[in-house]
């Protein structure tokens, strides 16, 4: 197990994973896992399917929880505090670390609520605040001109591309420090890809992003850092550029080269 | 889209992380008092059945008490003046008007799923299926006074007569067949019921057939089988535990169906041979008698009739839920 | 026998074979249009005003049946408004809080054998534990022995449909931080809506017609009532009695009011079914 190797230590280290296992029933699905997300960077995680990417994803936000006999063991310091821990308020901590699926989800109701429901939950807002914040979200995610007129239709109405451009407003529009994003673009076509592409361009301005994808091109693309997971392993971690054109690990050299996956 | 109104959107501040707290606190109180009012609604469930059964056996206990329980499944007498009481004929009607219902209604729900879902054309599928299933919807009460006066007329005027005439001198049949044709009768309600217990049964047939895997069906018909063949030798071999489940279900309805029978059976205590005879069954005794029942051993003896449907039902239902457990965990 | 002859007998039995499940369906429909041809030959002469304006006559004079129908509406809706929300409560326990318990699987087995349980039977039942309690037959007591018929089928529609709703959803719901409460009540009730909406439409008109369960709770009355705590009429009720009565004009109102719960039931149905084809393809 390689120990990341990178020198820009001066980078505050938003969450720290340590000695992560992950469990679903008895089989071990992560071994040990090491390695840091730093604030307001992407980190990639990419490596074929059923590695354990997205499984390492849904620790960061515990949504595991919602399923019995799933359990993770280590630690993963989120600001220094670790969010295994037994007290930790699962639901304070998803409205601190937001979560964007593979398939869209949009909640069965109007695009404005899809976002307003969200802001309620933990702020008192007056109308006008909640018509800025929602229009701020939409905005952010690049939404807001092509939906600013239908704001009262059904979330389920507009195009996978937006309903998934939507998804990320309602994420963003709670405030979150973290976005981890699961496979955002796979179920959608190149020119949604593109946009999804450029939005987490802008985001990671005010946003920890970590996203999985299997492309890795996509990858590359966006991200800068990016951890090669293999058989629930972490193989390697490293700067984006670094791990694309130097990888240390041949495993890495083999999946990057088309080797494999 | 201008960076100021992106300004309102930053990472939340440390205070606010607090304020959030408590608000997710709050949600949490009614979570877990939503939670515990769910669960207490899932145990009222329980509660109910048991409550029933406990209710029965309470209300039935002066009878049992008196008569006991063997004695009063096993005799025949029902006479309020002397307050002798047995089960007996009522549960005869019972059990034997489920029979008729079911040998009538059984092939023919099978044919109806299997026209339904092997030879109906596509267009008519649906009409066809709403139709039956409306026939689910008509309440008891009508079937109830429509057989008494459309259909038990029609039948003593011409079925009844037909098959006395019939089976005159034909030993065993001309007991079971024997006049004088009354119109009302075990015989009519037990048809009554078959049509009753018709979409029971077809809608779950149907169902069950159409888990039956395609393939399967296009091997048989690949290698040049009948429709029949298909039907027999794969369709209902591949369902058989669910349709015995629809079956079983429909005869939980006919055991404990009131009001129809009510109206056609004739109430009548006594057993006899003839099927054209007037009858009873457990639950048109109760209906008929409970609010005109005078003094506890009287009222008591109809609630321990009801006690006895309540356990027959509950034993015919539990193993028609079970074989369609079965079936759906095949399934899915 | 060649082998051709052989194929012709198997040719033939598939023939006989078709036409017989042909004549099965022939019968079924058969029946469905007997039923309800005599009970618009019958009910239909006898629909007028007067029947939704006056009360159940005495014998040999004309009356309508208003408060026969005022008393269904009452006594379902009592069945409704006491059945449904802990019929929804316990489905969404079974559904989501509870799923995978053992509670869960009891309760479903529980629920689907009281589905069918006959309803005479439940009719006793609250005879016990109400009538024989206070003493009297009441509006109250033959409201909550249709609840107890109302409550299994919103049990089985609610948790089939919180069933179909996609886990991705919950865990969408739940990703921003919804408590389970708020992910229930935001994300998959709303989901569900239409598949609950007509499983107590369903559940309505299976009460409407019910009898048996009356008989000896909310018994019967010959006079307008809105007393709760004393005994009302209801259109099955006055059926039964009426139908079985040997006077021409009891026996026309009952065709009547045949007619009317017929179709109301009928009506339920049609607009269940058009409300989940609506709500399911949202």
């Amino acid at each position: 197990m390689n120990a990341p190797m990178v020198e820009a230590k001066a980078l505050a280290k938003k969450i720290a994973v340590s000695n992560l296992e992950f469990y679903y029933g008895d089989s071990k699905a992560l071994k040990s896992i090491n390695l840091p997300l730093y604030e307001k960077k992407v980190t990639a995680f990419i490596g074929p399917s059923g590695c354990g990417k997205s499984t390492l994803l849904r620790i960061f936000n515990r949504i595991y929880d919602l399923y019995p006999r799933q359990r993770a063991e280590g630690e993963v310091l989120l600001d220094g505090k670790n969010i295994l821990d037994p007290s930790v308020d699962v639901n304070l901590l998803r409205s601190r670390v937001g979560m964007v699926f593979q398939k869209p989800t949009p909640f069965p109701m109007s695009i404005y609520e899809n976002i307003a429901f969200g802001l309620r939950l933990y702020e008192k807002l007056g109308r006008s605040e909640i018509d800025a914040r929602v229009e701020a979200a939409l905005s952010r995610a690049a939404l807001w001109t092509e939906v600013k007129d239908k704001l009262n239709a059904s979330g389920l109405s507009l195009s996978g591309g937006q309903q998934q451009r939507l998804c990320i407003a309602r994420t963003i529009a709670v405030q979150p420090e973290v976005v981890l994003l699961d496979e955002p673009a796979s179920a959608l076509d190149p020119i949604s890809t593109s946009k999804i592409e450029e939005l987490i361009d802008e985001l990671k301005a005010d946003y920890t992003i970590a996203i999985v994808t299997h492309n890795m091109q996509q990858a590359a693309r966006v991200s800068d850092y990016t951890a090669f997971m293999y058989l629930g392993e972490l193989v390697e971690f490293d700067e984006t550029s670094r791990i694309f054109t130097a990888p240390r690990d041949q495993r890495t050299q083999d999946y990057i080269t088309g080797r494999f996956g | 889209m201008s960076e100021l109104a992106v300004g309102g959107i930053s990472r939340a501040e440390p205070v606010r992380i607090a304020e959030r707290g408590a608000r997710i606190a709050r949600q949490k109180v009614s979570d877990s008092a939503f939670r515990t009012s769910t669960f207490i609604a899932a145990v009222m469930v329980l509660v109910l059945l048991g409550g029933v059964l406990v209710s029965l056996i309470y209300g039935s206990w002066p009878a049992l008490r008196t008569f006991g329980f063997t004695s009063f499944l096993t005799t025949e007498a029902w006479n309020p003046v002397t307050e002798k009481f047995g089960a007996l004929a009522p549960v005869y009607g019972t059990i034997v008007t489920s029979i008729i219902a079911m040998a009538i209604g059984i092939p023919i729900s099978l044919g109806i799923a299997t026209f339904l879902t092997e030879f109906c054309p596509m267009w008519l599928r649906r009409p066809i299926g709403i139709a039956i299933e409306l026939l689910a919807g008509i309440p008891s009460i009508i079937y109830g006074i429509w057989g008494l006066f459309v259909f038990a007329p029609f039948l003593q005027r011409n079925v009844q007569p037909f098959f006395i005439e019939l089976f005159h001198g034909v030993p065993v049949l001309n007991n079971l067949f024997a006049g004088p044709p009354y119109g009302i009768g075990i015989f009519t309600a037990g048809l009554v019921l078959a049509i009753m217990v018709l979409p029971f049964i077809t809608a779950i047939t149907r169902d069950v057939y159409l888990t039956v895997p395609p393939v399967l069906k296009e091997a048989a018909y690949g290698i040049g089988c009948t429709s029949r063949e298909v039907v027999r030798k794969v369709v209902l071999p591949y369902s058989r535990v669910g349709v015995i489940g629809g079956v079983m279900l429909g005869l939980g309805r006919a055991l404990g169906e009131t009001m129809a029978v009510t109206f056609v059976i004739g109430n009548a205590h006594r057993i006899t041979p003839s099927l054209f005879a007037p009858g009873t069954t457990i639950s048109a005794s109760i209906a008929n008698e409970f609010t005109e029942a005078e003094g506890e051993l009287y009222t008591s003896s109809l609630i321990a009739l009801g006690l006895i449907l309540f356990i027959i039902t509950f034993i015919v239902l539990a193993a028609a839920r079970y074989m369609l457990m079965r079936i759906e965990r095949r399934v899915g | 026998m060649t082998d051709k002859s052989l194929y012709a007998g198997r040719r033939r039995r598939d023939i006989i074979f078709r036409g017989l499940s042909i004549g099965a369906t022939a019968f079924g429909l058969v029946w469905l249009a007997l039923i309800l041809g005599t009970l618009f030959w019958e009910g239909a002469s006898g629909l007028n005003l007067a029947v939704f304006t006056e009360m159940t006559p005495p014998p040999g004079s004309a009356g309508g049946l208003l408060n026969a129908i005022v008393g269904s509406l009452i006594l379902t809706g009592i069945g409704v408004a006491v059945g449904t929300p802990i019929g929804i409560l316990a489905g969404t326990y079974m559904a989501e809080y509870g799923r995978r318990s053992r509670l869960t699987m009891v309760v479903r087995f529980i629920n689907d054998i009281l589905l069918s349980a006959p309803s005479i039977v439940v009719g006793l039942f609250v005879y016990e534990v109400m009538v024989v309690q206070m003493g009297h037959f009441s509006a109250w007591a033959g409201g909550v022995a249709l609840a107890i018929l109302v409550l299994p089928v919103v049990v089985r529609t609610t948790e089939d449909m919180l069933l179909l709703v996609p886990d991705s959803l919950r865990e969408a719901a739940s990703a921003i931080g919804m408590t389970r409460w708020v992910v229930i009540r935001g994300v998959t009730y709303r989901a569900a809506r239409a598949g609950i909406v007509t499983g107590v439409l369903l559940a309505i008109a299976r009460i409407s017609g019910e009898t048996a369960p009356l008989l000896f709770t909310a018994l019967n009355n010959q006079f307008f009532s809105l007393d709760l705590n004393a005994p009302m009429a209801s259109l099955p009720t006055i059926i039964f009695q009426f139908a079985l009565s040997p006077y021409d004009d009891w026996q026309q109102l009952a065709w009547t009011g045949a007619l009317i719960i017929t179709l109301a039931v009928l009506t339920l149905n049609i607009v269940a079914r058009v409300f989940s084809r609506s709500g399911s393809g949202q």
